[in-house]
């Protein structure tokens, strides 16, 4: 399925913390509806201003009886400032959806662990909301800096939910990686910091456990076509925006 | 707008519009295929395609700057029998006319990669000797009138296709180019490709890309692109299809007026998912308003 562009409209935007915010949009088109994993370019300033480029964006939750995308997303910079001055009635473009997603369908059944670090956990919500309309309560394993976000709504989607803090102010103190033991799993699916990824990757594979992640890129055009945001598979160079940005870890880490 | 022509004849092909997806914008026209109306294009240029397929480049491959882009991808490509055997049986379902955009590292690449295409529904071929991010992709043919005379002219003596030419803007001499590439065979130019430029990332203390050097796009680079297309449309009598930072209708216009017979959109892509469409209708908006029934009526008319 091809992207498509579309101008929608800001329902509700909210601050979660002082970087994260919480959209919700329309998305009127149900005949692209995203799934788990796949992610939008967003834009709500014109063509002629800076920055030039778009911002890629998870989809956090989607709600195809109401029409809404939910973008969980941190302010870092120009970009994402514009993006967080939108106030509901305001209008934006969305291009996608785009990218694979993770393939709920194998996982289903499956004993599943979700691990992600900070703003990863955007597109796991959706997943998990997947894994459970699917008839499988994954288990939750997430690590923030200092202070957590959106924990709380994965409670009724999941089996257990663990938290980290680097600071220890909240839930455990030290790394997502410590509370995971992968044998206790068929599966984990994993969004966070590359060094987090790669560190659930590895003790993953130590113990034979298929991870599967989801990468972060530059993009310039979000749908294939300029090939700003290849990496190294395996298997050649791969477009993460459109044959990623979910890979399995030994196809992208150990390339 | 029914009496407005956007029609346009390159080299005996009708396209239905003013306005070609630019090369390594446009992957291969599909991916825009529900976003933008592409009947409405005058074409889609591929991305550049090597005889033999690349990765492209390591490192950073994109860099925002105020008003345009640096892009050092590399000419990363599936190689051009991958192009013919899978993405061009799509490119034709498209409904617009195929450029196939042909880069090199050697002569007898360029050769070989030609002649793959002469049997196959490519309309066009557009000789791609500017890429500015790879040693063997073209831009040594693109500095030196003469370097790029060998290359035009022995690619013309394989190429059964109509034969387009894409300039480099870090060519020594645009206009002397231009003519070298007329006379070894070149049906029609386009031009400009990016300008060679550079960042430095602070942080690092080293150059963001790891060429150094990486190739400037976008609206920054029009006002000299446009330079260029009209000293060049001063020069040769073929066809010459403007590009360079080609965001509006208003800035197709201007290369149109500069001379130009068509134009290509490209970083502008990125800007506005539906850039191509959007200049078509501006440019078409335009005419409306200023009673010009075809792009003929004005072409040139700007030249002094």
């Amino acid at each position: 399925m091809h992207a498509t562009a579309c101008d929608v409209k800001v329902l509700e935007h909210l601050a979660l913390t002082d970087t994260i915010r919480l959209m919700t949009t329309s998305w009127p088109r149900r005949d692209k509806a995203p799934k788990a994993g796949q992610f939008f370019m967003l834009r709500c300033w014109p063509a002629d201003v800076a920055p030039v480029l778009s911002r890629p964006i998870s989809v956090h939750s989607y709600d195809a009886a109401m029409g809404t995308i939910q973008f969980l997303y941190e302010v870092r910079g120009k970009g994402t400032e514009k993006l967080a001055a939108l106030e509901p009635g305001d209008t934006l473009s969305l291009v996608g959806p785009s990218g694979n997603g993770f393939d709920v369908e194998s996982a289903l059944g499956k004993r599943v662990a979700l691990v992600g670090g900070g703003i990863g956990t955007a597109p796991l919500y959706q997943l998990a909301k997947e894994l459970n309309a699917g008839g499988t309560k994954a288990d939750y394993f997430c690590g923030f800096r200092d202070e957590p976000y959106g924990v709380e709504k994965f409670a009724t989607l999941c089996g257990k939910v663990q938290l980290a803090t680097d600071s220890g102010r909240y839930g455990f103190h030290g790394f997502v990686t410590q509370l995971l033991n992968p044998e206790e799993y068929d599966l984990v699916l994993c969004c966070g910091p590359e060094p987090m990824m790669k560190a659930v990757a590895k003790l993953c594979e130590e113990k034979g456990v298929t991870c599967i992640v989801s990468l972060e890129r530059k993009m310039a055009c979000g749908i294939g076509a300029c090939l700003g945001c290849t990496c190294k598979t395996t298997t050649g160079g791969k477009c993460v925006c459109k044959e990623g940005p979910v890979f399995d870890s030994k196809e992208v880490f150990g390339a | 707008m029914s009496e407005v022509s956007l029609k346009v004849n390159l080299l005996g092909k009708e396209l239905a519009g003013p306005v070609i997806g630019a090369s390594g914008t446009f992957g291969f026209g599909a991916e825009y295929s529900d976003i933008v109306d592409l009947k409405k294009l005058g074409g889609v240029s591929s991305k550049g395609i090597t005889l033999i397929p690349k990765y492209g480049n390591e490192g950073e491959r994109l860099l925002e700057t105020p008003s345009g882009l640096i892009n050092s991808i590399g000419l990363q490509n599936p190689g051009v029998q991958h192009f013919i055997d899978h993405e061009l049986p799509i490119m034709e379902t498209l409904g617009t006319a195929i450029l196939a955009n042909l880069g090199g590292g050697c002569i007898e690449d360029y050769e070989k990669g030609a002649e793959l295409l002469n049997d196959t529904a490519v309309d066009f071929v557009e000789l791609n000797i500017s890429c500015p991010n790879v040693k063997q992709g073209g831009i040594a043919y693109g500095i030196q009138a003469e370097s790029a005379k060998e290359v035009v002219s022995r690619v013309r003596a394989v190429c059964k296709k109509p034969l387009i030419v894409k300039l480099s803007p870090q060519a020594e001499d645009i206009c002397r180019m231009a003519v070298a590439c007329v006379e070894a065979g070149a049906d029609a130019l386009s031009l400009v490709n990016t300008f060679q430029a550079c960042a430095i990332d602070l942080e690092k203390r080293r150059p963001v890309f790891n060429n150094i050097f990486a190739g400037l796009s976008g609206p920054a680079i029009k006002p000299i692109a446009l330079r260029m297309v009209y000293q060049v449309c001063g020069v040769v009598d073929v066809p010459v299809i403007g590009l360079g930072g080609i965001a509006t209708g208003n800035d197709a216009l201007e290369f149109i007026m500069a001379g130009a017979t068509a134009v290509q959109v490209g970083t502008a892509n990125f800007m506005n998912p539906k850039a191509c469409e959007t200049v078509t209708d501006e440019i078409a908006a335009w005419m409306q308003a200023h009673g010009v029934k075809t792009l003929d009526e004005i072409r040139g008319c700007a030249r002094v």
